[in-house]
């Protein structure tokens, strides 16, 4: 069983008083399990990404899990025996706006309660290729903080650097590297110039098409 | 409005369940086995100590004087005490019920087809399973192998001597399981279905057979070429899915009672639901069964295996949560 306490201050009549909450966590026992529950497995937040009963017809029942660790990105299978139970994490998905990066860390902003959280490198991992200023982000939150980062599936960003196009090229293949406004380097097609925007589909990391 | 009303086979898939049905039919027919029924609602339960057998409520008065029964887990004990009766060769399709055996290769409640072979022994029976589901899977043949061979190819073990220590140390270089047991047959279980199944599936269907004495539920138990006592069993898999069971039947009555008190003590042990034993089938094999060989199968798996699916919904009308 998992319990947090969370520190809120309530304001009356002038004084700041501190109210503790409990936030008790769910158990989950192996029948409950599903694609995309998130628990916790020695100390860290995981999802399941595919969950399998498994019972030879004599033999005892178990629950096969395909797991993902929310914090390092390793997936991997955990066995669970039948009726064992687990304590769920306290994980949650949430569309923020990217503010800024202050070098060490990258801020985002919930856009209907404004509230503020930060991400060091090891929450954004590659996301940061893809940031730019106000794009809405799914932030993924454990106990309040930031652990992954996954940008939109297509973004778009200015070319900074590349090698002068060549002129008519614009049909036939062939292509080079590309600096993009967040420190990106992608494959560009030949005709593609700098200061032009471009559309890059995130999850392969490739050009798309003019934006 | 949800859309859980809705039927998750295709129009399609039940054609072709419907097809193979036929087709089995047939088979029988031709071959002189007889179809019959036997009750789904019994007084007694299965004793294997990890099938949980799904409890109801009879009432001769409604309301009143209630009385347990018990939807069958598999139509083994009334198929036999028919054939203590002089049924001679007979099968059934028909519906097994199991408590917690709900997932993407099981349902709760499931289709099984069951025949007995009087005169026939478990490598025979073999030999007609494999007659049954080779046009049906449309494939060639089955390979055969022993569950020693296996054990010793994949996991270079032999499953017939290993100690429990031995075997619980090799299935956590392989499985990341929190698990604590002395019962070598739960581990080989756990071997079996997280290791070597899923290996299975390269090989298209296979027949595995004298599994280990221990393993016998209710087959005879013989001695191999080895000298090892080894039961008289066999399975099939296709595709890494566990398909049938089939077993040279175990005929002597006192026998039969020895193993189901030997459950009865394994649930005790182990704090499993105690269920009332089924005293008129050690009755039947002491009045005298014929020798026999009996198998059976998920017809569920076998409509899903024969249309290359992954998942018993696609061949299931309504399953258990739409039920």
């Amino acid at each position: 069983m998992c319990v947090n306490f969370a520190v809120v201050l309530i304001s009356t009549s002038g004084y700041l008083l501190p109210i503790y909450i409990e936030i008790v966590m769910a158990n989950y026992s192996s029948n409950q399990f599903k694609n995309g529950l998130k628990i916790m497995l020695d100390g860290d937040p995981c999802s399941m990404v595919d969950v399998e009963f498994v019972k030879p017809g004599k033999g005892q029942a178990f629950t096969r899990v395909k797991m993902k660790n929310l914090i390092s990105g390793r997936t991997w299978e955990r066995t669970f025996k039948s009726g064992e139970s687990v304590e769920g994490a306290d994980v949650m998905d949430t569309d923020m706006e990217y503010l800024y990066s202050d070098g060490e860390m990258w801020h985002f902003m919930d856009p209907n309660s404004y509230e503020q959280v930060a991400a060091d490198s090891t929450a954004i991992g590659d996301a940061h290729l893809w940031l730019k200023e106000q794009d809405k982000c799914l932030v993924t939150l454990f106990n309040g903080n930031p652990i992954s980062i996954t940008p939109p599936n297509f973004v778009e960003l200015k070319v900074t650097e590349t090698d002068p196009g060549l002129k008519g090229d614009t049909a036939q293949g062939g292509s080079k590297p590309a600096t993009l406004q967040s420190g990106a380097v992608v494959r560009v097609p030949l005709f593609i110039e700098e200061g032009e925007m471009l559309k890059i589909d995130t999850r392969t990391g490739e050009y798309v098409s003019r934006a | 409005m949800t859309e859980l009303w809705r039927a998750t086979a295709s129009r399609e898939n039940l054609l072709k369940r419907a097809d193979i049905y036929a087709q089995i039919r047939q088979f029988f027919t031709v071959r002189d086995v007889l179809e019959v029924e036997t009750p789904l609602m019994t007084s007694a339960a299965v004793s294997d100590p990890y099938i949980d057998t799904i409890a109801c409520r009879y009432h001769p008065i409604p309301g009143q004087q209630e009385e347990a029964r018990y939807l069958q887990s598999s139509p083994e004990y009334g198929m036999k005490r028919l054939l203590a009766s002089g049924s001679g060769a007979i099968y059934q399709i028909c519906k097994a019920f199991r408590n917690g055996e709900a997932g993407r290769r099981h349902n709760p409640e499931f289709t099984m087809l069951e025949w007995y072979r009087p005169g026939f022994d478990h490598l025979q029976l073999m030999d007609e399973v494999e007659a049954l589901v080779a046009p049906i899977l449309n494939i060639e043949s089955c390979h055969r192998v022993s569950y020693g061979e296996l054990f010793q190819h994949y996991l270079n073990i032999n499953p017939h001597t290993a100690s429990a220590a031995e075997l619980a140390v090799l299935a956590r270089q392989h499985i990341e399981l929190d698990m604590e047991d002395e019962n070598r047959d739960n581990w080989l279980n756990l071997l079996m279905s997280h290791v070597i199944e899923p290996k299975l599936a390269e090989r298209g269907a296979v027949f595995v057979f004298d599994y280990p004495a221990t393993q016998a539920a209710l087959a005879k138990v013989a001695t191999d070429s080895d000298g090892q006592a080894v039961a008289c069993r066999f399975e099939l898999f296709y595709a890494g899915v566990e398909l049938a069971n089939g077993y040279f039947e175990l005929t002597d009555g006192e026998e039969q009672a020895r193993r189901f008190h030997q459950d009865i003590e394994q649930r005790r042990a182990e704090g499993l639901p105690q269920r009332p034993v089924d005293n008129l089938l050690v009755d039947a094999l002491n009045a005298g069964m014929p020798e026999c060989a009996g198998v059976a199968m998920g017809l569920d798996r076998l409509t899903m295996l024969a249309l290359n699916s992954i998942q018993i919904s696609d061949v299931i009308a309504l399953p258990f949560d739409r039920a």
